[in-house]
């Protein structure tokens, strides 16, 4: 796995993907903090609960070519022969695109120190903030390794995981748009909203049966990739 | 060394491997023989755990790649038809990355160094695998599968794409690692595999066709009566003239290669030889034979006569 890992991280920035990542999430984050600091207010929560809709939109970038490069470049032969697991390759390239997205997402941090020379801002509330956006990248990242899973495009993977973002982004609008006698889909559909959640977070409310539902939802897609590339030998 | 026991592969409707068991002893090297789309790269990707068997088992040094996948494959170099490289990374940051992968026990630089030396890639050893010709990359794929010093070497045609110098290397190459390894070479080339490997297993539509030593292979699949000839006179009058030979069994007209002259091809039968007698004919009308050589044996004729002769599939 460490190997993995290790060879994942340096990818992503031996090529411009990593850092056209982490440049339009620091710009568009800066932006809002600017916006924060323009104003004099001494609300770290505004540049998060925007954050929200900005990693939906650049978590794609980073997972498309985690599996479908390796398809198409045939070196998951190279990793399926080797002395190691599928549930080790799955993970290291989890945790390499998990750890960029935290690089991203740490900008928040300078943010909140910046605002603590001119204030007194509540950490507590920061750090279950950063908790929230680090929960939902980790949820997200684990949808787009199961779809770059699937295909060998790229550009496939990436419109595939973004679909399905912007379809969790929905969830909460299309579960209270939706006609009578549907209730049983709005409330499957709310049950399973982020949005409602990170809200929470981000006002402050830190619960624990939140932090599960996020971790549990990164561990069965990951598992379900496990299974995707296990199926493959099989068919 | 290595035991393939009645595997079976099957894609939805397709049979690409049908009931093939064959084995390797150790420090062989097995020639894997059979036309595109046999069933050869399957086989082979079965035998390394990329892919599962429908049914049938594979075992590596008495460990069965399914039941004990890691130790299996620890003993294995694979070196699949398309080498699996990263072409953003240098030869050396490569290397480095399948060393870590494999948990190599060897001390790390001197061991990629020796590798390098071996397959003569240590000129590229600081540029982008990107920026490599063919030659070179088929290297590195080689110096990946050394990589932690295996047992056994799976190598899916190595020499497809190569220019003659590179295969003649890679095939003198292959002969020196064999020394030290147990080795499966694939490749659609008879006289390849006559060149490097002691035994060799042919392979048609996923059938089994022929498992035998290399010598004893040529043996039968001895040639020596049938040629092609080409021959400066009239078309018909030639052609009666070596029908009439003793021994004839066919005559072909192949076509007009000159103005007048014509190629054929002729075959004997079983144990007659009727050079000396196509050149009295011809001599005697004054015809001049402006060339005689016997025919290459196609893998095509190869599984005729395999066939052919063993009444059906051994």
């Amino acid at each position: 796995m460490g190997a993995i890992f290790r060879r994942e991280l340096k990818a992503y920035f031996s090529s411009p993907l990593g850092y056209i990542f982490l440049g339009v999430i620091y710009a568009i984050s800066g932006f809002y903090f600017w916006y924060i600091l323009a104003n004099q207010a001494n609300y770290i929560q505004y540049v998060f609960s925007n954050m929200f809709t900005i990693v939906l939109m650049v978590v794609p970038l980073l997972t498309m070519r985690l599996m479908s490069e390796d398809k198409k470049l045939k070196t998951d032969q190279l990793l399926l022969t080797a002395p190691v697991n599928i549930t080790s390759v799955v993970l290291g390239k989890y945790f390499a695109a998990l750890v960029v997205y935290i690089i991203g997402v740490s900008s928040t941090i300078i943010f909140q120190i910046v605002l603590a020379t001119f204030a007194t801002p509540d950490w507590n509330v920061f750090l279950g903030n950063y908790l929230a956006i680090v929960l939902i990248g980790a949820a997200l990242i684990s949808i787009g390794i199961l779809i770059s899973s699937l295909t060998e495009n790229q550009i496939i993977a990436a419109i595939g995981t973004l679909a399905i973002s912007l379809f969790i982004w929905l969830l909460d609008s299309i579960a209270s748009a939706l006609p009578a006698g549907f209730e049983w889909i709005s409330s499957i559909f709310s049950s399973l909203s982020f949005m409602t959640r990170y809200n929470d977070f981000v006002s402050g409310i830190l619960n624990v049966s939140h932090i599960l539902f996020f971790v549990s939802f990164a561990a069965v897609f990951l598992f379900l990739t496990i299974r995707a590339l296990e199926k493959k030998r099989w068919s | 060394m290595i035991e393939i026991s009645n595997l079976t592969k099957r894609y939805g409707q397709k049979l690409a491997v049908d009931d093939v068991s064959f084995h390797v002893d150790r420090g062989e090297i097995l020639g894997f023989l059979g036309p595109n789309g046999a069933g050869k790269s399957t086989t082979m990707n079965i035998l390394t755990g990329y892919l599962s068997a429908t049914s049938g088992e594979c075992k590596i040094n008495g460990i069965d790649i399914l039941e004990d996948p890691i130790r299996a494959k620890r003993s294995i170099g694979y070196l699949p038809e398309q080498p699996p490289l990263y072409l953003d990374m240098t030869v050396k940051e490569y290397l480095g990355f399948i060393y870590d992968l494999k948990k190599a026990k060897q001390p790390k630089s001197a061991h990629i160094k020796e590798i390098c030396e071996v397959v003569k890639i240590t000129n590229v050893y600081n540029r982008l695998i990107k920026n490599l010709s063919k030659g070179y990359r088929q290297r590195v794929g080689l110096a990946q599968a050394l990589i932690g010093n295996p047992e056994v070497l799976i190598l899916d045609e190595p020499t497809v794409g190569l220019d003659p110098k590179q295969i003649i290397e890679i095939r003198s190459l292959i002969k020196k690692l064999g020394k030290k390894h147990t080795i499966i070479l694939s490749s659609h080339i008879l006289s390849e595999i006559q060149a490097v490997c002691d035994k060799v297993v042919v392979i048609n539509q996923g059938k089994l066709v022929a498992d035998d030593t290399t010598a004893n292979l040529s043996h039968n699949m001895s040639n020596d009566h049938r040629y092609t000839v080409l021959i400066d006179g009239p078309e018909n009058e030639v052609y009666r003239s070596l029908c009439g030979i003793t021994g004839m069994k066919d005559v072909n007209l192949l076509g007009k290669r000159e103005e007048g002259v014509y190629e054929y091809s002729v075959e004997a039968e079983e144990g007659v030889d009727i050079r000396r007698e196509i050149f009295k004919r011809l001599a005697e009308r004054n015809w001049p034979m402006l060339g005689l050589r016997s025919s290459e044996m196609t893998l095509e004729d190869i599984f005729l006569q395999l066939t052919k002769d063993s009444g059906g599939i051994k």
